[in-house]
């Protein structure tokens, strides 16, 4: 049986997405919350989630020593980033006056802009909350049996902007158009909430559990 | 705008069990949390709120094995709301598979409440719950105060400063409640709702009156709502979410098909 480890460092509330990936993964393949360096180095595939603010996240990631096991994983194994997964990838982050990123992924991560007005005259809330359309970029396997466009579970203040165009896997409207999920060799994340996005959702984590990297 | 408005039914649990009657044909137990969930997630629902109305507090552990149990089986966003005091509570409806807590006599009770639980857990998941009634008379402007305790108890609290005072403690979103609508089917408060809506700059659900499918349209459209939850109009049958995502797809509202 193949080991998927969640990685545990103590922010953010994972129960999500273990449960959503057990839903998946049906026998097939054990889930393991973990913190340990050894059983995330041990597993076949990792996912890294997250919530909340990202300075927080961040500290807490270095606190635990969880920082080099994320650098090591992602040339080693398939690796999955949600939300501030996909954004503590990146350079660096606006958000709490400014926080250093893994760097992982060239570019930066900066809030929604206020008093952005749709074409109804109205503004866009933020956070940017609710059901939202990712535009696939590039052909991947994790976009397997997902329809161009249909949409997922989103809940963020701040985005990604990748400075590479070739790292970009989905892009989505909202007050300006940005960065949703990024690819880039062992790396798939996403900003949006597959965990949470019912039929499209569990796809993409099934999607990633098969996932042979070539 | 491509970001959909969201349809939430709401549920009441008590000591464990839905109450005040789902009335779904062909549902096994009507009073099972799980099973109706999972009816509503079928029907394309895009959040679901459970209202624990639990007045003891033996019963309280109760709600956390139903939110454990909702959320190993449906994956869509879950609100947990009734009887939430305590950055613990919170912490353990988070754990048991909650996304966003909803809080709202704590709020009042003590307003900073709100911003510690949104530094600890983020504001994502941090609803304030406002229970707001027009206390003008007359020909007098309209202006709401805050209640408490079902619509009983007044706070002398105006709604809409309230609503920004909660934005700037931290919350990420508001679930507006018109106690003058809530249980008429005389469909929302628009006005409280514009209102509402238009002075914070975070997502406003709006609940309380909800009669026909026409009302979910008026209060995005005229209400300016972000989300629409309703409890009664599903519950008993007479209207399924597909349906009431497609009237609103009719009138021009973007919705999750």
């Amino acid at each position: 049986m193949s080991k998927i480890a969640v990685l545990d460092y103590g922010t953010s509330n994972l129960r999500s997405v273990a449960k959503a990936l057990e839903f998946v993964a049906v026998g097939q393949h054990d889930i393991l919350v973990t913190d340990q360096r050894r059983e995330i180095l041990n597993a076949d595939r990792v996912v890294f989630p997250g919530q909340g603010a990202v300075g927080q996240c961040m500290k807490s990631l270095k606190d635990s020593g969880l920082d080099d096991i994320v650098r090591e994983c992602i040339n080693t194994k398939p690796f999955l980033g949600i939300c501030l997964g996909l954004q503590s990838l990146m350079q660096t982050s606006d958000e709490d006056g400014g926080v250093e990123g893994l760097g992982i992924i060239p570019g930066k991560v900066v809030r929604f802009p206020d008093n952005v007005k749709d074409e109804h005259g109205d503004i866009c809330k933020i956070p940017h909350m609710g059901w939202n359309r990712v535009n696939q970029q590039a052909p991947h396997p994790l976009w397997k049996n997902i329809e161009d466009g249909a949409r997922f579970y989103f809940v963020h203040s701040y985005y990604v902007q990748a400075e590479n165009d070739e790292d970009i896997a989905a892009k989505t409207n909202y007050a300006t158009e940005f960065t949703s999920a990024v690819a880039s060799g062992n790396i798939f994340a996403t900003q949006f909430h597959p965990e949470k996005s019912q039929h499209a959702g569990l796809t993409l984590l099934k999607n990633f559990l098969n996932w042979e990297i070539s | 705008m491509t970001l959909a408005k969201r349809i939430i039914p709401c549920l009441d649990v008590d000591a464990g069990r839905v109450v005040k009657g789902v009335k779904f044909v062909e549902i096994r137990d009507a009073g099972d949390p799980v099973e109706v969930a999972r009816r509503y997630d079928e029907q394309g629902a895009d959040e679901i709120t459970f209202l624990d109305i639990t007045a003891s507090s033996d019963n309280r552990d109760t709600m956390v094995h139903v939110v454990e149990e909702v959320a190993s089986q449906v994956f869509i966003p879950l609100t947990v709301g009734g009887g939430i005091r305590t950055l613990d509570d919170i912490r353990r409806m988070l754990i048991a598979g909650a996304d966003k807590i909803s809080i709202n006599t704590a709020a009042i009770k003590n307003p900073s409440f709100v911003g510690e639980a949104s530094d600890r857990f983020g504001a994502q998941c941090i609803v304030v719950a406002i229970d707001a009634k027009c206390t003008s008379s007359g020909h007098e402007p309209r202006h709401w105060e805050i209640f408490t305790h079902g619509g009983r108890n007044a706070t002398g609290i105006d709604a809409i400063e309230w609503a920004v005072q909660m934005e700037q403690q931290g919350a990420g979103e508001i679930l507006l409640t018109s106690m003058d609508r809530d249980g008429t089917r005389d469909g929302f408060d628009l006005e409280l709702t514009r209102a509402i809506s238009e002075a914070v700059n975070i997502p406003v659900i709006a609940s309380g009156g909800v009669g026909c499918l026409e009302h979910l349209v008026d209060g995005v459209i005229k209400g300016k709502a972000d989300a629409v939850l309703a409890a009664s109009i599903f519950h008993f049958g007479e209207y399924t979410v597909q349906e009431a995502k497609a009237i609103m797809s009719q009138h021009g509202i973007e919705v999750r098909i």
